[in-house]
């Protein structure tokens, strides 16, 4: 036996040695990918699919119908599901805007400006990355409520725009680009917003698509706001709507399955087409995620 | 001095740093800082949220670790046992499995790089109608059919509300769902290990992939293993709210009561926020102590 001379990772072609490889990963690769493309199938599965005994895993007869009750069950409520939809776009947009133009302002002045605080400000933000969301939505309300923000846009909007993890993974990828750069510019009579603009903002849009996965998922999801910080059904978020429906009663009736399928591929293939539309993007970004 | 001073301004003491950073930092102190420096305050008064917060010492403290019966029997331990498998299982399951995809060629790499990270896209409601349904209770449930097709019962199992078994369901979905923002962090930081260090390696004795990864992969690759440990136990954590949209808050009998759902349950069911509001600053204090240890394993000291 030859001796052992290291072997290399990201190989360019298959071999004999990666089989081990596959058995080790396909199990949990099926496990992981299988639920997924249930919750497919059940969403376009017709009533007698819905009511089979056995229960099938496999749509044989795909239907829209599940999508069509959804729709209905909506204007039964008073409140027709395009109003949701309209809310959660427009929630989502204005966050995801104004979470990219703060945290890249934000990243690049922690990383290429010197001023007073800047370490400290760094530091308390790489805290705040261990944050559980869960542990402060008392006080959060209260925050919200003392604001006067109770029963208005505003309140689905502001809390969610700072996300320490995405100024994180931004400030990371700022880091890279070389200082030189920016004093050429400096030099030249660049001013501080054009080089932002200019030089910074062209060079970190893999961190920017990264962090706009991130912050659209928070966003699309969240259930917290529409929750408890408003009471006004007119303007509440799509994810909260279809919560509603996937509630203990609906899922507990067979053909109320369905409909929740149908709500739930909704909320969950959005975050799906983005990851996939902007996945080289975030792996060159998590190149630089590491925790010095 | 006077001359190079635009250059050297910019250096130093730049107030234009302070408006770059003016619109995050005042969201970030708003909604994320003030809110935990309240609940370590709350945590010291009686509240009920509707009269003024009156201040009790220690008293929540001491009530959670005396007579907080619930606490000390169910949710202390469920916590315990989640955040071990979930968050530690969980992340040694990530890199076993990043380690895995970063051995494979790149187009099968991406597409189960892909179909693992995708449950963590599946938060809150998509989670809670898939596993509902999954776990149905009589025989039209998925997993009691399945399960009674090939003998192993004979009767549908009322899952979410078996008290042996909603806690092992609570941290399957833990761990379904752990390949998330950390995992990729790790996959990106495994193909981003300098190859000369293997051979390297390889001349220095190592004999076999086992002691390549511990000697060579995570000691290069420690920031990143340091960001998804971080990400990986806050998630993990996040995640146990799941057991109250499947199961009802209380869960049935506190099988599945984790902390999380423990500060639900005072918080916005019972409103005595100042009592969860301990219980908060105690699952922050949980998570730091992670994190701390994380530390001490990949921190790079100087």
């Amino acid at each position: 036996m030859a001796a052992y001379r290291g072997h290399r990772m990201n190989p360019d072609k298959f071999d004999k040695g990666q089989i081990k490889i596959y058995l080790l990963v396909l199990p949990m690769v099926l496990l992981c990918g299988l639920p997924i493309i249930f919750i497919i199938f059940h969403a376009f599965k017709p009533m007698e699919e819905l009511f089979a005994f056995p229960p099938k895993f496999i749509t044989t007869h795909p239907t829209l119908d599940n999508f069509r009750k959804l729709m209905k069950a909506s204007r039964a409520a008073g409140i027709p599901m395009s109003k949701y939809v309209f809310n959660s776009i427009f929630i989502t947009v204005v966050v995801v805007a104004g979470s990219l133009l703060f945290s890249t302002m934000a990243a690049y002045s922690l990383s290429k400006l010197k001023f007073k605080g800047r370490e400290l400000m760094m530091q308390i933000n790489q805290i705040a990355l261990m944050f559980v969301a869960v542990a402060v939505m008392i006080p959060r309300y209260l925050v919200v409520n003392k604001l006067g923000m109770i029963d208005t846009y505003w309140a689905e909007i502001l809390p969610l725009i700072a996300l320490p993890v995405s100024l994180f993974l931004i400030k990371q990828f700022v880091d890279q680009v070389p200082d030189s750069l920016i004093e050429a510019a400096y030099m030249d009579g660049a001013k501080e917003w054009q080089i932002y603009w200019k030089i910074i903002v062209p060079m970190i849009k893999p961190a920017i698509a990264t962090a706009a996965i991130l912050v659209f998922q928070q966003v699309w999801t969240n259930l917290e706001t529409s929750n408890y910080y408003i009471n006004d059904d007119s303007l509440k978020s799509l994810a909260f709507y279809m919560n509603t429906l996937t509630s203990t009663t609906t899922t507990n009736t067979v053909a109320g399955q369905g409909v929740a399928a149908a709500a739930s591929l909704i909320m969950f293939l959005p975050n799906l087409i983005l990851f996939c539309i902007l996945q080289k993007n975030v792996m060159n970004t998590m190149a630089h995620s590491g925790i010095k | 001095m006077q001359t190079k001073s635009k250059v050297g301004n910019r250096m130093h003491s730049n107030k234009n740093g302070y408006l770059f950073v003016l619109p995050y930092a005042l969201l970030f102190i708003i909604f994320i800082l003030a809110p935990v420096v309240m609940a370590v305050i709350l945590s010291f008064t009686n509240f009920n949220a509707i009269q003024f917060p009156r201040f009790v010492g220690f008293l929540n403290y001491i009530n959670l670790l005396t007579s907080d019966e619930v606490f000390m029997k169910y949710v202390l331990p469920n916590t315990v046992k989640y955040a071990l498998i979930v968050g530690v299982g969980g992340y040694i399951l990530s890199f076993l499995l990043a380690w895995g995809l970063s051995n494979l060629t790149k187009a099968p790499r991406t597409v189960f790089a892909l179909i693992l990270y995708s449950p963590s896209m599946t938060t809150g409601v998509a989670m809670s109608v898939l596993w509902k349904i999954m776990f149905t209770g009589d025989q039209t449930g998925y997993l009691n059919s399945w399960l009674m097709d090939i003998g192993v019962i004979n009767e549908p199992v009322i899952w979410l509300t078996n008290v042996d078994f909603l806690l092992p369901i609570v941290i399957l979905i833990g761990l379904w769902s752990s390949m998330g923002v950390g995992f990729l962090s790790i996959l990106a930081g495994l193909l981003n290990v300098d190859e000369s260090l293997y051979e390297a390696a390889a001349i220095d004795g190592v004999k076999n992939r086992f002691q390549e990864m511990i000697y060579v992969t995570i000691p290069s690759m420690k920031p990143q293993m340091l960001f998804a440990a971080v990400m990986q136990i806050v998630g993990a954590f996040q995640n146990g709210t799941i057991a109250s949209l499947l199961a009802g808050n209380p869960t049935p009998g506190y099988a599945a009561q984790l902390i999380v759902n423990h500060i639900e349950d005072y918080g916005f069911i019972r409103y005595e926020m100042g009592y969860a509001a301990a219980v908060s600053v105690v699952l922050l204090l949980i998570v730091q102590a992670f994190s701390v240890l994380s530390n001490r394993l990949f921190g790079e000291r100087d």
